[in-house]
């Protein structure tokens, strides 16, 4: 069920995410989401794509270090309280979220949130038991 | 060759070298008359201790034509040095001293146990630098079909390495490691290959990378030594014991001395190598400082070659960093690494800011280090850290970089960028 998130090795240097956003365009696809984690030295740029496989081997051929990370995609109405309830749940759980990003989408009813926990597996459990709709890959594409 | 027929030949040709650089040579000639030292005070190799050292310095202060002892007309070529140490040397050839400098690689390439049936990849640079025509001559004198590879464009290599079922491969050591990544991501085998062996010289290595490289070609891995000044690779070579180099000495003599006083050790003694030429036309060298820091041995060699042993130079009397006030060889980081399990793709940046040195590694992260949260490589960057400074005594700060990224070229790894401006 999981989504693929591209993490992408970005060193402190000039014109690195220039590659990066080039090749991206150049292969024709589209970003749903991104966030950023950085040091002093270097950063992890995190994306979900229309396309993480062909997206991979653009990067690659175009010299960056990437890999695929499966992360959790649930979609949420989008209104005040919705991230507080999954929050909550995955707190009740025990579950640690090592990091999370949202992003909207054009009809603007829904929003969507990408969660790194430490077992994707148990985390969808749960957060299906409680009535949370999982993102699946297809998602991505027809957003 | 019995030990004392090597002195023999040795004494007879030395008196012959010196007569004629003295002649011909008016460098040298001002060299030994300010020592008072005449030709006819070298009887044998007893007496050379009494000629003066040529340095480094020396070959620059003469450049170009300054040490050429024959007029130009009889040389056929010139190689030069690659400059990594300062501005660039330049060596003269007639064609007396490219044949012998040829004999001399057909002999490594003999112990590396190479003969006419064999399918030699020549892939040092040519040019310029020696590697390549070396081995190139070497290769032919021997009887390998050879291929002319040269350095670089990889994916050609490998292509002709499998198509023409290359069996000996001759290259640097970081090449040959660098093929050996690039056929393990392309999903070759070391066993799909036919290589059976590989003569890797030009730049230091260590004993783990000889394994390392062993492992992935699936072939034994010999030294080579040599120098430009002193005709190029060849001038010493590894046989199947792998313990150790054979100095051609029937060409050089090999001395080892204290490279602060110059004074002459015995065998055995670890000091600087200094070489002399026998039989040199174009650019005889009389007592050579190499720089390089071995020892000498003559114990018995189990491949029946009676020719003195050099071990692999330990590091240069010229290279070690003194980076807050220790001493630092870059071979030690080679070691943590190859310890740590990394390949040994790493750069050492030294500066000096505030008064201050500041000593960075950077090192290429392997596919396992790299995972979309930070915390992970901060820490295996910390891991290195804390084995480099139980290895040095000083705290380097190291940085993961990606795969690939330091520059490897084809020719000399440059892993040691030092900003400081010790010298003037």
């Amino acid at each position: 069920m999981a989504v693929k998130q591209l993490s992408i090795f970005v060193e402190n240097k000039e014109g690195k995410l220039v590659t990066i956003t080039d090749s991206i365009a150049e292969a024709g696809i589209d970003i749903r989401a991104m966030s950023v984690a950085d040091t002093q030295d270097f950063g992890i740029f995190r994306l979900i794509v229309t396309d993480p496989e062909k997206a991979k081997e653009a990067l690659e051929s175009s010299g960056c270090f990437v890999s695929i990370t499966k992360v959790v995609g649930v979609s949420i109405p989008d209104e005040p309280g919705s991230l507080a309830k999954i929050v909550h749940i995955l707190a009740r759980h025990n579950i640690n979220i090592e990091y999370m990003y949202a992003f909207i989408t054009v009809s603007k009813k829904f929003a969507s949130v990408v969660l790194r926990v430490e077992d994707n597996d148990k985390a969808e459990t749960i957060l299906t038991e409680n009535g949370i709709r999982l993102l699946e890959e297809k998602d991505i594409v027809s957003m | 060759m019995s030990a004392e027929n090597i002195k023999k030949i040795q004494n007879e040709k030395l008196v012959k070298q010196v007569r004629y650089v003295y002649d011909n040579v008016e460098y040298y000639r001002r060299l030994m008359d300010e020592k008072g030292v005449k030709p006819d005070d070298i009887k044998g190799t007893e007496d050379l201790h009494k000629l003066p050292f040529v340095k480094k310095d020396d070959l620059r202060e003469a450049y170009p034509y300054g040490l050429l002892a024959t007029d130009i007309k009889n040389c056929v070529r010139i190689h030069s040095t690659s400059g990594t140490t300062g501005k660039r040397v330049v060596a003269f050839y007639t064609q007396n001293d490219v044949d012998m400098w040829e004999e001399c690689c057909a002999r490594a390439i003999v112990a590396a146990g190479g003969d006419k049936h064999d399918v030699c990849q020549v892939s040092y640079g040519y040019g310029l630098f020696t590697g390549g025509a070396g081995l190139h001559g070497g290769s032919h004198r021997v009887g390998c079909l050879t291929l002319p590879m040269s350095s670089g464009n990889t994916d050609r290599q490998i292509q002709f390495m499998m198509d023409l079922n290359a069996t000996l491969l001759c290259c640097t050591p970081s090449y040959a490691a660098y093929i050996g990544e690039t056929l393990k991501e392309k999903g070759i085998k070391p066993e799909d290959n036919k290589l059976k062996a590989g003569i890797f010289g030009a730049e230091p290595w260590t004993e783990e990378m000889r394994r390392n490289i062993e492992n992935s070609l699936g072939i034994k891995a010999y030294d080579i030594y040599g120098l430009t000044e002193i005709s190029g690779p060849g001038v010493a070579f590894e046989c199947e014991e792998q313990s150790g180099m054979h100095i051609n000495e029937d060409h050089f003599i090999a001395e080892i001395i204290n490279p602060d006083t110059g004074e002459v050790l015995p065998l055995g003694s670890k000091g600087e190598l200094v070489f002399t030429s026998l039989d040199k036309e174009a650019f005889p060298l009389l007592r050579y400082r190499t720089r390089d820091i071995c020892i000498l041995s003559r114990e018995k060699c189990s491949c029946g070659r009676t020719f003195v042993k050099m071990t692999k130079p330990m590091g240069r009397s010229d290279d070690m960093m003194i980076i807050r006030g220790v001493n630092v060889f870059p071979s030690q980081i080679e070691t943590v690494l190859l310890n740590c399990g990394y390949a040994p793709n790493y750069q050492i940046i030294v500066d000096r800011v505030n008064n201050t040195d500041t000593f960075d590694v950077h090192v290429e992260m392997r596919e396992e280090d790299f995972s979309d949260i930070p915390n992970g490589i901060t820490q295996r960057e910390k891991q290195l850290q804390s084995a480099m400074k139980t290895m040095l005594g000083i705290n380097p700060r190291v940085r993961l970089v990606a795969p690939k990224s330091i520059a490897r070229s084809e020719g000399k790894a440059v892993r040691v960028i030092d900003k400081r401006k010790l010298i003037d």
